[in-house]
């Protein structure tokens, strides 16, 4: 790596914005990985569509965490230029795309969370923020009919489907949890009304999923164990890996564009 | 790729402006829900629509191009069935 890593001074407001265009950014790319390579051409477009949709709300989140920071770095920067450790991404999101039902499961975890999130920020009293949400929300709400109805299909479809869009729950299951948490910083963001508490979320995201994976056969985990350390920069060993690829051109050539 | 779980789909989108569905192209979804999805991903990702039909292909019932002369060509003489030998008056205005 040509170029050393940024320094982001994180203050409470930065550190959120970071952590929700982390999220965007890291599952977008992970959805772009599918770019000719899905099952189908229709697929292969609807999760490249889904995948921009979620670059578009990193790069306004990007651009709106360097504007509050005021440190001179961009949205570039931010994502380009930071190292595994500066990340802020759910542990979610950073997880191998594995087959199509993994893919899947993964998108629906999370776009049934980022609606609830989204809707529910629209009324922040961060003026950009709430913006960004509002245009935010409408499209995870398309993301979270298109995982569901896949949801259905594989989990009342074929025994293998079946088996294996419930293996990927099992194993995304531990996941989850992070989506829920909140450390000291956001909490004041949470008691100014600038940021929502998810946690208040939790009971409607899991109505929602258990009630599409029950229509689905499939069935929730009853463990409560939750991995996390993602929003705190303690990554799985896949997130090196991703970013390596992410961030390879600007690391090798500073600045370029084209 | 065309299996049996993923019959075609037509796909028809009425766009900003238009007053009627247009067909737009084809697709391959196992259902009507999911061949709607597609729709929306593969034809409407640039602004293009504000309405999406999805109809089976298998239920679109067309003419066959070797009749195209015994179908179409009779009427291509028929000038006086556009009405544009017709002088309106003026008070009627626009129509």
């Amino acid at each position: 790596m040509a170029v050393p890593p940024i320094e982001v001074r994180e203050t409470p407001l930065v550190l959120y914005t970071l952590r929700r265009a982390d999220d965007a950014l890291i599952l977008g790319h992970r959805l772009s990985e599918w770019c000719g390579h899905a099952p189908m051409l229709e697929e292969d477009m609807a999760l490249a569509n889904m995948g921009l949709d979620l670059l578009g709300q990193a790069r306004e989140l990007y651009s709106y965490a360097a504007q509050v920071e005021g440190s001179g770095n961009d949205e570039d920067k931010l994502a380009y230029l930071r190292d595994v450790r500066q990340y802020r991404n759910l542990l979610l999101v950073e997880q191998p795309n594995g087959d199509f039902a993994r893919t899947m499961v993964r998108q629906f975890f999370y776009a049934v969370f980022a609606d609830l999130y989204w809707r529910a920020m629209m009324r922040s009293k961060d003026a950009t923020l709430a913006a960004i949400a509002a245009k935010s929300e409408k499209e995870s709400a398309y993301h979270v009919r298109h995982a569901s109805e896949w949801i259905l299909r594989l989990g009342d479809g074929t025994e293998e489907s079946h088996s294996r869009a419930q293996d990927a729950i099992d194993d995304l299951w531990a996941f989850t949890g992070e989506m829920f948490a909140v450390d000291d910083g956001e909490r004041s963001l949470i008691d100014s009304t600038i940021a929502v508490d998810p946690a208040t979320l939790r009971p409607q995201w899991l109505k929602t999923v258990s009630g599409i994976v029950n229509e689905a056969t499939l069935a929730l985990p009853t463990s409560g164990w939750m991995q996390q350390g993602g929003r705190s920069g303690r990554h799985s060993e896949h997130l090196g890996h991703l970013l390596s690829e992410l961030q390879s051109m600007q690391r090798t050539f500073p600045g370029a564009t084209w | 790729m065309a299996t049996p779980n993923t019959p075609l789909w037509e796909v028809f989108i009425r766009s900003r402006n238009g007053l009627a569905h247009k067909h737009c192209g084809s697709l391959h979804a196992t259902d009507a829900t999911l061949a709607l999805q597609a729709a929306r991903d593969v034809y409407t990702r640039r602004g293009e629509g504000l309405s999406i039909w999805v109809v089976p292909s298998s239920a679109i019932t067309a003419s066959d191009p070797a009749e195209k002369g015994m179908m179409f060509d009779p009427a291509e003489s028929k000038i006086y069935r556009h009405p544009t030998f017709y002088e309106v008056p003026d008070e009627v205005g626009h129509m």
